[in-house]
């Protein structure tokens, strides 16, 4: 008997252990990996000076250059997620609200773009805001202006297609929150004399944040650590960070510039999600994957 | 005046039209007899389809992925279904940690997540290579795969196992016998999940990939950076059509499979 005790109490370490090991063996220690990295110094014949030097990060944190496009890229993310709390929170609202029979459908919908890939949904803008695209067609054929406008190529485009990729992330996030909050609530608002539009503020809304701060970080975390979305939809200045780190790491093969450069991104972003874990709990994200 | 409502389903239906114009756009393109692959309209033709399927390097680039896709879903459905089994049926210390590293890699910007992979590997001396790619895709995919898998194992009762165990079964049989049917079709969700993610991924795949390797999507990439050619349309319709089909097909095999196995058992 006390075996099989200790054998119920080895059986989750073992089931746990392949998952364990494959993300120690492969980002864990990777990740110290490139701590010591950004501490290593490229020389000019190209070989990597082991040793401790400071100059990578005295380079990315005191240069301009880094922090202007560091600042560009926490900009276009915040742009982007709040572009996504509003257009997002409304077919949410909708979906979880209509007494439609095509609900499951209509969520099915909202989710679809999930499954199509993120490249294609990308470049399709070019199709519609280039020079040849849709828009310009379209304003032509009707006379409002003779030649095409170009509409591509500036920091519009480049939130503008991170919205399109990122949205369906806040809206289910949001449906998730909105669906699980008892109808009962916002109708005895209503009876207690609230119009509906107050029964919203202060009962839908509250409960319904959660959901809004977990799509929200997600947004965020997404938008930040970008870096297809400005090559294809952003002009010459439009790079982000991620495009500074893979300029580093690829293109000039200076691998401890290009670590530096990664652990301020993530040292940022890390911040937010242990920010928000603390208040709200890594189990939120959980939820819209039910 | 209009009422709340009513401005809340015109919003919903913009919505809809803004997340579906641009795809809807590529497939109206593809079938573009326009040897630009652009406005206006110039009839209707099958020509970039037969350029797609002459094209060896798309056709490559197809088989790369799939191949990648497949081996991805296995081996992180696999890891990950044993994982989220731990997670939901036992208690144990440290289960906290352990549920925030296994969902780590999606927090983790995955830039930095394709850096530290990279370097890592250069460090041991090892190439870029088809390996690589894999290993990193499968722990990118992994945490889906556990979060997906965990939140519909949740909802299957604990008292078939224990029922299964109490008329004799040993924790393999029921697991194999009663657990496991029962949660295929979380596991099969897992495994599509991690196949189209791994199918879509271009990100770590830049980073990854030996030189010469293409995926679909870093393909579309590479011909983006000449210009957008009806190709690349093409290409975007058969995607699109490929990522609908998918999951409906998944979920008619799941349908029929699990036909099967009543009418086997009456």
């Amino acid at each position: 008997m006390a075996a099989d005790v200790a054998g119920a109490r080895r059986t989750p370490w073992v089931l746990l252990s392949p998952s364990l090991a494959t993300i120690s063996l492969l980002l864990i220690v990777p990740m110290l990996f490139i701590v010591v990295y950004s501490f290593w110094l490229r020389t000019a014949t190209g070989a990597d000076q082991v040793g401790f030097y400071l100059d990578n990060w005295i380079e990315v944190l005191g240069d301009r250059f880094y922090r202007d496009i560091l600042f560009q890229t926490l900009l276009i993310a915040f742009y982007t997620t709040v572009i996504c709390a509003f257009v997002g929170y409304i077919p949410a609202y909708f979906v979880a609200n209509t007494r439609m029979k095509s609900k499951a459908f209509l969520l099915l919908l909202l989710v679809l773009p999930f499954w199509i890939s993120y490249i294609i949904r990308t470049m399709s803008w070019i199709n519609i805001l280039g020079t040849s695209g849709a828009l310009n067609t379209l304003l032509i054929s009707i006379g409002i202006i003779d030649d095409p406008v170009q509409m591509l190529y500036n920091q519009q485009t480049v939130v503008l297609g991170l919205v399109h990729y990122l949205l369906p992330f806040m809206i289910l996030n949001v449906y998730v929150s909105l669906d699980g909050i008892d109808k009962n609530l916002t109708e005895a608002a209503q009876s207690l004399g609230c119009t509906g539009f107050q029964a919203f503020r202060e009962v839908t809304l509250p409960l319904s944040m959660p959901g809004l701060a977990a799509g929200s970080l997600l947004c965020f975390v997404l938008a930040a650590g970008t870096y297809i979305t400005p090559i294809v939809l952003g002009g010459p200045r439009d790079a982000m960070f991620a495009n500074l780190v893979f300029e580093a790491i690829v293109t000039q093969l200076n691998w401890p510039l290009g670590s530096a450069l990664s652990l301020v991104l993530l040292a940022l972003l890390g911040a937010l999600v242990i920010i928000y874990t603390r208040y709200l709990g890594i189990d939120q994200i959980a939820k819209s994957f039910k | 005046m209009m009422s709340g409502w009513s401005v809340i389903r015109i919003a919903t239906i913009l919505v809809y039209l803004f997340l579906f114009a641009p795809v809807a756009v590529v497939i109206l393109l593809a079938f573009n007899a326009n040897q630009f692959g652009s406005f206006p309209i110039e009839g209707f033709s099958f020509r970039w389809f037969e350029a797609l399927w002459n094209n060896d390097a798309i056709v490559r680039a197809f088989k790369t992925s799939l191949l990648l896709g497949v081996l991805t879903a296995a081996i992180s459905t696999t890891l990950g279904t044993l994982a989220a089994l731990a997670m939901v049926r036992y208690d144990f210390p440290g289960k906290r940690t352990i549920s925030t590293l296994l969902v780590a890699p999606i927090l983790i910007p995955e830039v930095v997540l394709a850096v530290a992979l990279l370097l890592f590997l250069q460090f041991l001396s090892m190439p870029k290579s088809f390996g690589l790619l894999l290993m990193g895709h499968v722990v990118f995919t992994l945490p889906f795969v556990v979060l997906v898998v965990q939140a519909r194992l949740v909802s299957i009762r604990r008292d078939v196992e224990e029922a299964a165990m109490s008329l004799g079964a040993t924790p393999v049989q029921t697991f194999f016998e009663v657990t496991l049917p029962l949660m295929l079709p979380a596991v099969m969700a897992g495994m599509l999940f991690a196949f189209t993610i791994s199918f879509d991924d271009i990100t770590g795949t830049l980073f990854w990939k030996p030189g010469g390797v293409e995926t679909v999507p870093t393909q579309i990439f590479a011909m983006l950076r000449n210009s957008i050619s009806p190709e690349i349309n093409a290409l975007g319709a058969v995607m699109v059509m490929f990522t609908i089909a998918l999951p409906i097909v998944a979920a008619s095999i799941a349908r029929v499979m699990a036909m099967r196995k009543t009418s086997a058992s009456k």
